[in-house]
């Protein structure tokens, strides 16, 4: 280490010139904007309500005798919370997805993987040695780390973006033939065939979830702990502080 | 063309009233879901429509169709059903046979050209040059194809013609294939089930003979009015699935209770069919009023489901019968176990590079 500027040029995983110019006066960039954290934790009850919710409708309760057929709804109430916490993942969705466009630069990095980019490849086969305990000192990411990003990629706005057609398309057998969700995602129905087929895509996508999940909240507790950046403040906050002043 | 006697007709030859005629034509528009508006309508059409002449030809199949087909329920069905339409050709229902029964086929075809329905009970085997299937010498996909090339409209019958049903299934040895993959190039109407529910069947036909043409049809090409809802949409048990409260065995106190079929495997919710309105047998029963789920047996390849009594099925592509829950949960189970090691060894990882830097710190003072 020698001059100020490599410091700052040290910086990497969707730095921008102006994340760079921040970094040489503060000790933290402000990464994700509010509309992205508001959506994170919207999102991640959504999805909590939704794997619970949609587990029993797969496999349901102990059937239960509170009242006469008419005045209980307990089956019903747990696919309207199915359906609800689904409408609400939805409409987040494409919130999520109309920020990437007006939000700042970092809001993109979930939707696309910079493939063609030399330097992302290498700090994929960067952060695959970090992970698998073959490199000592990790980057200074400003956003998702490389490895984050393809799992961003694809468990979230692809599958996020799986599980709300083929999701919507079973609530259009309910919607009935007609209806405006009918309409649109009726055709994916016909086109699979059996809509048994269609749950069970449906549920496995919900495993996928479910693995991202804990993949997710691991990785961020530990990049936490052991890495150079701050990871789990940084999605209530906003801000990426920088444990050290290294490269 | 000689002349074909009307339905009428033929129902008053046959000893029929006006009076239960009349009834018979109100009693359909019921079942083709039509206002009373329309039984003149039916009526009329029947007194001066020259009956539709009909192809019935048989592929892989168990008959069942035919079998549900003569037992329509409805009063005049026994009489009427089988004159309604001039059933030129059914191998398993008329007198001819062999050579005679081809030379029917043949002639109804070039007497009526273009103005004949085809209906398809079975479907065509394709392997080995539809060897699988013979019918008069031939096999039964060059029939059907000879069939169909000058007939006005296709009828599909039963799950075999519409998706493939039993002998479809996988692996499908025979290579047998539902109708609309040999023919591309003709109107076809889907009427599937294991078998069809009779009224359904000649609903169908009644409503292309009152209005000369097809019935309005769903995305697969089924007649919507039957085949728009799901069993589940009306099914009388469905409280009980609003409810929570399900069969959760065999004979158990909710099974005697009639509680909903859904634990037990229950394809009413993914089958599309008039079952819980219609029934079955003069409006009698259907399976879920008989205590036993439906198996979704018009729905396309009900038989590579899994099991009729699981609701989450078995998933044969990975080898292993292992269902969404199995598989899902071992995964879950190895990615978990994954990071607990992963875990560990970071923090052993960490404690070691403490340790290190410690010692380091050290030999530096």
């Amino acid at each position: 280490m020698t001059s100020p500027s490599p410091k700052a040029i040290r910086l990497t995983g969707d730095a921008t010139e102006a994340d760079h110019a921040t970094i040489r006066r503060d000790t933290s960039v402000y990464v994700y904007e509010a509309p992205v954290r508001l959506w994170h934790w919207i999102n991640a009850a959504a999805i909590m309500v939704l794997i619970v919710t949609g587990w029993f409708i797969g496999s349901p309760p102990p059937s239960m005798q509170i009242a006469e057929a008419t005045h209980q709804f307990v089956f019903g109430y747990i696919r309207f919370a199915h359906f609800a916490a689904g409408m609400i993942m939805t409409v987040g969705f494409f919130g999520r997805i109309y920020w990437a466009f007006v939000g700042n630069h970092h809001a993109k990095q979930m939707f696309i993987l910079p493939l063609h980019r030399k330097s992302w490849w290498v700090e994929v086969w960067h952060e695959m040695k970090w992970y698998a305990f073959l490199e000592k000192t990790p980057k200074k990411y400003v956003g998702h780390n490389p490895l984050a990003q393809i799992a961003m990629f694809f468990f979230m706005t692809v599958g996020l973006s799986f599980m709300i057609v083929t999701g919507m398309a079973l609530y259009a057998e309910g919607a009935q033939q007609g209806s405006i969700f009918d309409l649109v995602f009726g055709p994916l129905r016909d086109w699979i065939g059996n809509s048994m087929v269609l749950h069970q895509l449906h549920h496995l996508g919900m495993y996928a979830i479910l693995i991202f999940m804990m993949i997710h909240i691991y990785a961020a507790i530990r990049e936490d702990i052991m890495s150079r950046q701050s990871m789990v403040s940084t999605m209530i906050s906003g801000t990426r502080t920088f444990k050290d002043d290294e490269d | 063309m000689s002349q074909i006697e009307t339905f009428y007709d033929v129902m008053r030859r046959q000893g029929i009233t006006r009076r239960s005629f009349m009834k018979y034509c109100s009693l359909t528009a019921a079942a083709l879901g039509l206002g009373p508006a329309f039984v003149p309508k039916i009526a009329h059409a029947m007194e001066t429509k020259p009956r539709t002449p009909v192809i019935w030809v048989h592929g892989l199949e168990c008959t069942c169709c035919s079998e549900s087909f003569i037992r329509s329920a409805h009063p005049l069905a026994k009489d009427v059903v089988l004159s309604m339409i001039s059933l030129d050709y059914d191998d398993t229902l008329m007198a001819a046979a062999g050579h005679q029964a081809e030379a029917a086929l043949q002639e109804t075809i070039e007497k009526y050209k273009g103005n004949y329905i085809l209906a398809v009970e079975g479907n065509p085997p394709l392997n080995e040059d539809g060897m699988f299937c013979i019918v008069g010498g031939k096999p039964f996909v060059e029939q059907l194809r000879h069939a169909a090339k000058d007939a006005k409209a296709i009828i599909s019958w039963g799950a075999c013609a519409s998706y493939g049903c039993v002998q479809a299934a996988k692996p499908n040895p025979t290579r047998a294939v539902p109708v609309h993959k040999v023919i591309t190039d003709k109107p076809i109407i889907k009427v599937p089930g294991c078998p069809p529910i009779a009224e359904v069947m000649t609903g169908v036909i009644t409503y292309m003979l009152t209005f000369d043409r097809l019935p309005e049809l769903d995305r697969q090409g089924r007649p919507a009015m039957f085949y728009g809802q799901r069993i589940h949409d009306k099914c009388y048990r469905r409280p009980h699935f609003d409810a929570g409260q399900f069969v959760e065995e065999w004979d158990d106190e909710n099974a005697r209770k009639g509680y909903c079929l859904y634990k037990m495997g229950c394809k009413g919710p993914t089958t599309y069919n008039a079952c819980s309105t219609v029934r079955w047998n003069e409006g009698v029963s259907f399976p879920i009023q008989s205590g036993h789920g439906c198996i979704g047996c018009s729905e396309d390849g009900f038989w590579d489901q899994g099991s009729f009594y699981n609701r989450v099925t078995d998933l044969t592509q990975f080898g292993v019968e292992k269902n969404a829950d199995q598989i899902g949960l071992a995964a879950a189970g190895v990615v978990g176990g994954g990071i607990a090691l992963h875990a560990a060894v970071s923090a052993l990882k960490s404690a070691q590079k403490k340790t290190q830097d410690r010692k380091s710190a050290k030999e530096e003072v």
